[in-house]
């Protein structure tokens, strides 16, 4: 560019064209701040998490992944009940809302008629931004009621045989921050699911009803495993938004660091222990641990996310080798 | 008709009412939940509420005059921060970047936007709380403005990318300089969907509440700058609904409704210019 307007004639004409070209270059260098900038931050946030934790780290090391006591007076800090509680609380939601929400976006992708589909749809993606503080009072006021008076009862006399339900029934726990995150994700799994069950093409499903399949036969050996690259990304948005959320789990999981066999027993969260101490963590040990929490939630969700990516890529290629099969 | 067919048409017509009896019981749970939500808050909601500070603990009465303002300078921090980066970190995105850069921004962005939002808020009590040993509404406004960036760049990139080449073609073509293109054709044409992103980035950031805890805090009085802890309205809720008090109860679902009513009205009217954007810029 810069030998081209050089070798134009007219020195007015030269100097108007660079003139143009430096705004352009000032336009780029200004938005370009702007862009490193967002580097800038996620760089930052990882050093500052781990320049942050470094007392814990090096007074506990690795036993501060699996040690259990949290006792923020006597300067003793394990991370094992909080991770637990992550991780059981996020199990149960899917267990509960990955076979509810894929059922759903079948039945509004492959039965409904399309504006019933559409309007669900519509009112689908407004429930995916409620804010989780909002199902944090509706889980304390209606939720952990139901539980202690009639679900957990009821569950001890049917399933009781098994550890997981036994114990007393206090209402808040894993089993209810299970629950709650379960209506909180569901909404994500329905609208990710149902696009991509939309977009499988319309010939997959006519050759395979052609063929004598019956309805359900077509959607579940052929649309199902077509759009499954689509289904798995929806489950690990779930999972991931369900390891990370933090108010409505702190407001009905009890918030006791313990770690239970039995569903309804409370316990405990990373992100809640996080939202509950981190303003009023009195020792500088005690404030890097928990921002060490906050690492390992991190380190969690980036990995989930990671491996998300990953599968979706060798889900796709495995689901475009089938179909071109 | 043989047993075996039988039994797959009955398999059939089984597992899809299955799938519907899935549909309603996630849209009813979720339909009944904020039924309950808008009769409650409704009930609740009375003009102190928007007026009034908080009562003293544990008397009846008072609002969330000071949770609804302080709501609103966070939120108004968070876009002062959130939307330029957003929308010049997309333009450059967009327009100016190659693969390597372009990449590694995408990233960064799809990092921080996958970060669980009480982590950003550990971050921004690590770099605006800690150092000045005090809470303040800078260092909220900071939170959920971290938030807004991802979100904000990510749709106004993909709505920079959806305007036609041929637009950028013509102007260029007319001797307009590259900047000059992307300021008044391009960002033009695609000022719906930037504005759809800004509106549904900013809904999102409104109910946030766990980054808030310990950079905002909370405050039961006005908070007099920028400098001092203020309340906040999902903040608020979370104490009161966890509080003992009936009356702080009462509170909490009115507080929630407002909330609610805000981010949906929003969520709605982003949506309804989106609807408009892509058929203006289709024809």
């Amino acid at each position: 560019m810069a030998t081209t307007s050089t070798s134009l004639p007219g020195a007015g004409s030269r100097s108007f064209l660079l003139r143009l070209r430096e705004g352009d270059e000032i336009a780029r260098l200004f938005t370009f701040l702007f862009a490193a900038t967002v580097v800038l931050i996620s760089i930052l946030l990882v050093l500052e998490l781990w320049h942050g934790s470094i007392l814990p780290r090096h007074k506990f090391g690795l036993a501060f992944f699996r040690t259990t006591t949290w006792d923020p007076i006597e300067g003793q800090f394990g991370a094992l009940p909080f991770i637990y509680g992550t991780l059981i609380t996020a199990a149960v939601a899917l267990l509960i809302a990955v076979p509810l929400g894929i059922g759903a976006a079948i039945f509004l992708a492959e039965l409904a008629p399309a504006r019933v589909s559409d309007t669900l749809e519509f009112f689908i993606d407004l429930l995916a931004a409620v804010p989780s503080v909002i199902y944090g009072i509706l889980g304390v006021f209606i939720v952990v009621p139901l539980m202690r008076q009639f679900i957990e009862p009821a569950l001890k006399s049917t399933l009781g045989f098994l550890p997981l339900f036994q114990g007393p029934a206090y209402g808040v726990g894993f089993l209810t921050a299970g629950i709650v995150l379960a209506i909180m994700v569901i909404p994500y799994i329905i609208s990710v699911s149902r696009e991509v069950l939309l977009s499988v093409p319309r010939d997959q499903r006519e050759a395979a009803l052609s063929l004598g399949a019956t309805r359900w036969e077509s959607t579940w050996r052929v649309v199902v495993p077509f759009a499954r690259t689509g289904i798995f990304g929806s489950i690990f948005l779930a999972l991931a938004r369900s390891l990370g959320e933090t108010m409505a789990v702190a407001m009905v999981i009890g918030n006791d660091p313990k770690i239970s066999a039995s569903l309804f027993a409370p316990g405990y969260s990373i992100a809640a222990v996080i939202a509950n101490e981190l303003a009023e963590a009195t020792s500088e040990l005690h404030t890097q641990s928990l921002i060490e929490l906050g690492l390992v939630l991190f380190l969690l969700t980036f990995i989930l996310n990671g491996l998300a990516r990953i599968l979706i890529v060798v889900t796709s290629q495995r689901g475009a080798g089938t179909a071109r099969a | 008709m043989n047993v075996h067919l039988r039994w797959r048409k009955f398999v059939s017509g089984f597992m899809l009412t299955m799938t519907g009896v899935c549909a309603g019981i996630s849209v009813s749970v979720l339909f009944l939940i904020l039924g309950y939500l808008v009769v409650r808050g409704g009930a609740s909601i009375n003009w102190a509420f928007f007026t009034r500070l908080p009562a003293p603990v544990g008397e009846v009465g008072g609002g969330m005059a000071n949770s609804i303002v302080g709501s609103g300078k966070l939120l108004l921090l968070a876009t002062l921060i959130g939307v330029p980066i957003g929308f010049l970190g997309a333009i450059y995105l967009a327009e100016f970047s190659g693969h390597r850069m372009a990449f590694i921004v995408r990233y960064s962005a799809d990092l921080l936007n996958g970060v669980p939002s009480i982590v950003i808020g550990v971050f921004a009590y690590g770099v605006a709380v800690l150092p000045f040993k005090q809470f303040s509404t800078f260092a909220g406004g900071f939170a959920l403005g971290l938030m807004m960036i991802p979100i904000t760049l990510r749709s106004t990139e993909e709505f920079l990318r959806s305007v036609p080449n041929s637009l950028r073609e013509g102007a260029m073509a007319l001797g307009a300089s590259k900047w000059k293109t992307i300021a008044t054709v391009i960002v033009p044409a695609a000022y719906r969907g930037i504005l759809t992103a800004v509106l549904l980035a900013f809904a999102r950031v409104a109910g946030e509440t766990a980054p808030l805890i310990f950079t905002a805090l909370g405050n039961t009085f006005w908070s007099p700058g920028w400098a001092q802890p203020t309340a906040s309205l999902p903040v608020t809720i979370y104490n009161y609904a966890l509080s003992p008090y009936e009356d702080w109860h009462r509170q909490a679902w009115a507080g929630g409704l407002v909330l609610l009513s805000l981010i949906l009205v929003v969520n709605i009217v982003a949506r309804g210019i989106l609807a408009r954007g892509i058929s203006v810029s289709r024809s």
